[in-house]
């Protein structure tokens, strides 16, 4: 069995002419949390969806199971899609609809289950993120961190074999931001799932990571474990670690 | 020079004033002594005077100042290049690129619609239960009274225009054809078309850009749902259906105008009115007319939609594309009614 689960090589991406993303490879572990920072604006979420497809990246491949995505057609990549979960950054609830309305559409869409059981799944999920008692109510009536929980609850009603989170703790105070972490790491050691998070928080980095990616003006500085990051003598990398200890 | 005061936006202009009255090559020492302050634009200021007094000293600079001034500069490491606007011909050639490639893509966009539009009338997955019925309440529904008491309104004013030149022939009766005839053409799905680009091709060009810019529609795609069949084909159906009620309820209220102005005006008994409608309107215009409402229909959607998916920016970009979205849907349905007039009654 092949232990990489994305498999990026040489992706450019740009918007327009500017070149965001230069010349990125990188693979990604199965069974792992990978953490990919960088300062605000350097290509995270662009370079997240660039792997899943959101964007038409400019050159290069990925795969993902082991399936080159780039030029597969639709109905071949919803089978792939069904083994993803994603939690933008934004939340990205559909607003017109109930949060369990909302954490029933995978449900639907890529599983028969009888309507009893798939209630089920959604109640589980709900008292997994603590907001079993938001199911009724619709997403504008929820806080910002409420959203992302409801959020990464979505993504993960159909436990994919991979997770994608852009930024899920920002804007949680840090007992509900540790609370996520935890909830990751479950996921990962209970569902043996391969966890992508884009985060900024330092405290997180340090509890989650297995290994991170450092993104720099659109190029990968770095790929490996968090501890010889620390000790690669990197100067930008250092300094995102250094500024973070601040005060 | 001696400066005496704090540098700071108050003393700045002032300086400024002296400074330009006096020549500049005899200045050769600037002195700080008495600076106890400077904010940003005393550290502009200074950087100024460096750059016009080349040759200057400045001297009894505190240490103070000194860390504002590393602190605050206005000299960058990195150098902000200011875009360079395009000239006229690259501006032309540049609408004429985009124009062509705005076609292409909403001609990907027609066909993606009017294919699942076709597949979502047999099977329903990856539609949400009750949708169209919903859409249908909002297209429909919910217009009905705007639209009925508008049709109503134009068609008394008309009436009540052409009566008085009518009545000077003593061609009285002839109101029955000319108010059923205008509605049935032309004014019935005209001010429908227009009424429902306003209150329904807006909301769905602003309903679809803010899921757009709140990630939604990725969302969706995550989910291995497609948008359009997720959120447009509901509204595509609902539109279709809608419209061609809308518009025989405009032609009908229209002509109600009509009758009244009629019967009050010219004494035209409304028996006589209706059945000389009947008599004059033929099943024809009305055809061409419910045709043409229908093409309308898909017009709003298609423009609403595609200025929806296209969006940039955040929370005014919504309202841009919203507001082009109307005018440019407006624009289309005057256009086809010209060539819908062309080929039918020319
Ligand atoms: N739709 C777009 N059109 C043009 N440029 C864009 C667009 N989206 C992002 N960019 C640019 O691409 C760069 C990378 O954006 P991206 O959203 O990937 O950053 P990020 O690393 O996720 O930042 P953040 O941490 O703030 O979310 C930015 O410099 C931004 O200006
Ligand atoms: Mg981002």
């Amino acid at each position: 069995m092949k232990k990489y689960i994305i498999e990026v090589k040489n992706l450019v991406a740009k918007y327009g002419e500017k070149i965001v993303l230069d010349d990125i490879s990188v693979n990604i572990k199965a069974g792992e949390i990978t953490v990919i920072l960088g300062s605000s604006g350097c290509g995270k979420t662009t370079l997240l969806k660039n792997i899943l497809r959101l964007y038409e990246p400019y050159s290069g491949s990925v795969k993902i199971f082991d399936q080159e995505v780039t030029t597969m057609d639709e109905p071949e990549y919803n089978l792939i899609l069904k083994k993803i979960g994603v939690l933008f950054q934004g939340g990205a609830l559909l607003n017109s609809i109930s949060v369990g309305e909302n954490l029933a559409i995978p449900l639907e869409q890529h599983t028969k289950l009888p309507d009893v059981i798939k209630d089920r799944i959604i109640n589980l999920k709900l008292e997994l993120v603590n907001l079993a008692h938001a199911k009724y109510l619709k997403p504008s009536e929820l806080s910002g961190g409420m959203e992302k929980r409801v959020a990464l609850a979505r993504a993960i009603t159909l436990d994919p074999d991979l997770l994608f989170c852009d930024e899920p703790s920002a804007g949680l105070d840090p007992i509900t931001s540790a609370d996520l972490d935890r909830l990751i790491l479950n996921l990962k050691e209970k569902l043996n799932m391969a966890i992508v998070i884009v985060t900024h928080e330092l405290a997180s980095i340090h509890r989650i990571a297995d290994s991170i990616i450092f993104l720099h003006k659109g190029k990968m500085l770095y790929h490996g474990s968090l501890e010889a990051a620390e000790e690669a003598n990197i100067p930008e990398i250092t300094e995102f670690f250094e500024t973070g200890k601040f005060d | 020079m001696n400066f005496e005061e704090p540098l700071n936006k108050e003393t700045i202009p002032l300086l400024m004033q002296q400074l330009d009255k006096l020549n500049a090559s005899n200045i050769d020492i600037f002195d700080f002594k008495q600076v106890e302050r400077v904010d940003s634009s005393g550290v502009v200021f200074i950087e100024y005077l460096h750059s016009r007094f080349v040759n200057a000293e400045f001297i009894n600079i505190s240490s103070d100042i000194d860390f504002t001034l590393q602190t605050f500069k206005s000299d960058l490491d990195e150098k902000i290049i200011e875009p360079v606007k395009p000239g006229f011909f690259e501006n032309a050639g540049d609408i004429i690129y985009k124009t062509l490639e705005q076609s292409k893509e909403v001609m990907y966009l027609v066909s993606d619609i009017l294919y699942w539009s076709i597949v979502g009338i047999f099977n329903h997955k990856g539609q949400r239960k009750d949708a169209v019925a919903q859409q249908m309440l909002l297209i429909g529904i919910d217009a009905i009274p705007i639209i009925g008491l508008l049709s109503f309104i134009l068609g008394l004013i008309l009436s009540l225009q052409s009566a008085a030149q009518l009545h000077q022939f003593g061609a009285d009766i002839y109101l029955a054809d000319l108010i059923s005839v205008t509605m049935i053409t032309e004014m019935g799905p005209m001010l429908t078309a227009i009424m429902v680009s306003g209150r329904s091709g807006s909301a769905i060009a602003s309903e679809i850009a803010t899921m757009t810019v709140t990630e939604e529609i990725d969302a969706l795609k995550m989910m291995a749902l497609n948008p359009i069949r997720f959120v447009v084909v509901p509204k595509f159906h609902a539109m279709t259906l809608c419209m061609p009620l809308l518009v025989t309820l405009s032609m009908f209220v229209g002509v109600l105008g009509g009758a009244i102005i009629g019967s009050y005006y010219l004494n035209i008994a409304p028996g006589l009115f209706w059945s000389r409608v009947f008599a004059i309107s033929s099943l024809r215009n009305f055809t061409i007319a419910i045709g043409k409402s229908i093409v309308f229909s898909w017009v709003i959607v298609i423009i609403g939609v595609y200025y929806g998916l296209n969006v940039k920016g955040g929370a005014e970009g919504v309202g841009k594309v919203t507001t082009a979205s109307v005018v440019a849907s407006i624009f289309w349905i005057i256009v086809l009614d010209a060539i819908n007039s062309l080929i039918f009654y020319y």
